[in-house]
């Protein structure tokens, strides 16, 4: 299935739903649901190929590339970075290698992640969103 | 809850905490609760001042200038090295050398020593709690020169298993470099024991002493360790100074390990000579600002008393160690008998990082992950743990406080 939205008004819808929250707890108890939430990612991509660097928690990520569009399954051993992924997901999931690669993602310092996280979560952050992007540029230069 | 070391009534620990600016800080609206002092500890005020004095006062290179704050500088530099001795109880000044931190004390021990005098067939003996400081240089000595790592076990509670130890030592054991205290799991290792077998063995034993220093009296002396080595920050002075103790006649005959500046004596393109002890292992400009800054901490933990320090910290582990085993899914690792303030723990499905993350939310420093002794995880099968440490500002309301922000954050999890 492809995205309908644009990248833009999924990261604007989930800045909304931030909006409602008063406190950090809350945030937190929001991103530790959307963690439990994730499908989990079946045991034949659980492979050392697939693990994300810089992490402190164990990230899986695996991709696959149909009708243009680049699609993601992750799991983690530690919820709250669940919940991380299942929001990049949400955002980049479903689009064309292009929009992938050109996605700022202002979402995750619009929601406050990137202050509120400390750096080195941060980077497993970070390490996240380049390992997308890398997928992304990986399936352009293969398909012509 | 009982508690069988009492607090003695001369130890006000909120006059001590005053002496700490850091702690009035807030974190994420809530006071800071710093319990990540095996990390690295908080600085008392007189740490900070005597930084500020140097750098406003007398701000100069060390050994060699003539004028007044030259002169005034390398006496505060020397009187540090002269306030070590005292705090290790070594016999004699030139045994105190000044280096970045415990990792490099240990690394200029494996590239002078270790590199010259391990040769092939040769055993270096490491325990299964070491720090990665403390295991990967002797890797090295022993990949480059052909001998052989041996580890001494750890048992289900965090402890040594002595009966492997001696029977791991042999005529082939050239050095024993241990972990005086675990940083992952506050374990007291029984270093007497172990240095008393390794030099009927004919082995040397070189001491990890960055967590003990802290905690314990040290006397590098009746400890009759050959090597001790520890860092300034986690003794409440400044980052970036580390001390290597070494036996007077060792060190004179050990390999000297950078060149450069202070400790040379004469150079010419055909021969240099070397500076004598301790100048010979100190290359370059030192960290003088901090080296400095490093005596009014042992000056603070001096006049406090260690002994002192420890009934309140033993204090506080008793009363968490209480507290946090009774919440849901708490299992602790590291019941030594004998042990620092070191809470090490795990807590059913829910990882370590987002009982960080949540932790942190409240203001609550704990650190998670390996702790830099990955072997160490792998023999209880536990990709890391939450580490609470207490130090000697530290009360039982933040214990509390700690307590309640678990007892909810695994709710959360859950």
């Amino acid at each position: 299935m492809s995205n309908e939205k644009s990248i833009r008004e999924t990261e604007l819808e989930i800045i909304d739903e931030f909006a409602l929250f008063d406190s950090w707890d809350d945030k937190y108890e929001y991103i530790i649901d959307l963690g439990k939430k994730l499908p989990p990612l079946a045991a034949v991509h659980k492979t050392d190929d697939n693990k994300v660097r810089g992490c402190q928690s164990t990230v899986w990520l695996a991709a696959s590339y149909r009708d243009g569009r680049v699609y993601f399954e992750a799991d983690s051993d530690a919820v709250i970075v669940k919940g991380l992924i299942s929001m990049l997901i949400r955002v980049l999931s479903g689009r064309t290698p292009d929009e992938i690669l050109e996605a700022p993602l202002d979402f995750i310092k619009e929601i406050g992640m990137t202050t509120h996280l400390a750096q080195t979560r941060s980077n497993g952050l970070l390490s996240m969103v380049k390992q997308m992007k890398n997928y992304a540029l990986a399936f352009k230069i293969k398909t012509p | 809850m009982e508690v069988t070391t009492g607090i003695p009534v001369t130890y006000d620990v909120q006059a001590v905490r005053k002496q700490f600016p850091i702690l009035s800080r807030e974190v994420k609206g809530h006071p800071l609760i710093y319990l990540d002092n095996a990390a690295t500890t908080q600085k008392p005020q007189a740490v900070v001042d005597s930084l500020l004095h140097y750098y406003t006062y007398y701000n100069a290179n060390i050994h060699r200038g003539i004028h007044t704050l030259a002169e005034e500088a390398t006496a505060a530099y020397e009187a540090t090295r002269d306030a070590v001795k005292a705090f290790i109880n070594a016999a004699v000044r030139e045994e105190i050398i000044f280096t970045r931190g415990t990792t490099e004390s240990i690394n200029l021990v494996a590239y002078t020593w270790g590199m010259a005098n391990v040769k092939a067939g040769d055993e270096i003996i490491v325990s299964g709690m070491e720090h990665h400081s403390n295991t990967v240089p002797w890797q090295l000595v022993c990949e480059r020169n052909g001998a052989r790592l041996r580890v001494i076990p750890v048992n289900e509670q965090g402890e040594l298993d002595m009966e492997v130890f001696h029977s791991l030592l042999s005529e082939k054991t050239k050095l024993v470099s241990l972990v005086h205290v675990s940083n992952a799991l506050g374990t007291i290792n029984p270093v007497s024991e172990v240095i008393a077998a390794a030099h009927k063995a004919g082995a040397l034993v070189m001491l990890d002493g960055a967590q003990s220093t802290v905690h314990m009296d040290i006397d590098v002396q009746a400890l009759d360790c050959d090597f001790f080595a520890c860092s300034s920050h986690k003794v409440y002075g400044p980052t970036g100074v580390g001390v290597l103790y070494g036996k007077k006649a060792l060190l004179e005959a050990m390999p000297v390990f950078q060149g450069g500046g202070e400790m040379i004596r004469e150079v010419t393109f055909e021969k240099t000579t070397y500076n004598e002890l301790p100048y010979k292992f100190e290359a370059g400009t030192p960290n003088i600002a901090d080296t400095i800054a490093f005596k009014a901490a042992i000056d603070y933990v001096t006049e406090l008393g260690r002994a002192r320090i420890r009934r309140h910290e033993d204090d506080l582990l008793q009363y968490a160690t209480g507290l946090i085993s009774d919440l849901d899914g708490v299992q602790i690792i590291g019941q030594a008998k004998e042990k620092t303030s070191v809470l090490s723990f795990i807590v059913k499905n829910a990882h370590p990082q987002d009982l960080g993350i949540l932790l942190d939310n409240k203001g609550i420093a704990v650190r998670t992950g390996h702790h830099c002794a990955q072997p160490l995880m792998d023999r209880f099968c536990i990709p890391g743990t939450v580490r609470a440490s207490f130090a000697l500002y530290n009360t039982r309301e933040e214990v509390d406080q700690l307590a309640k922000a678990l007892k909810k954050a695994i709710s959360l999890l859950s």
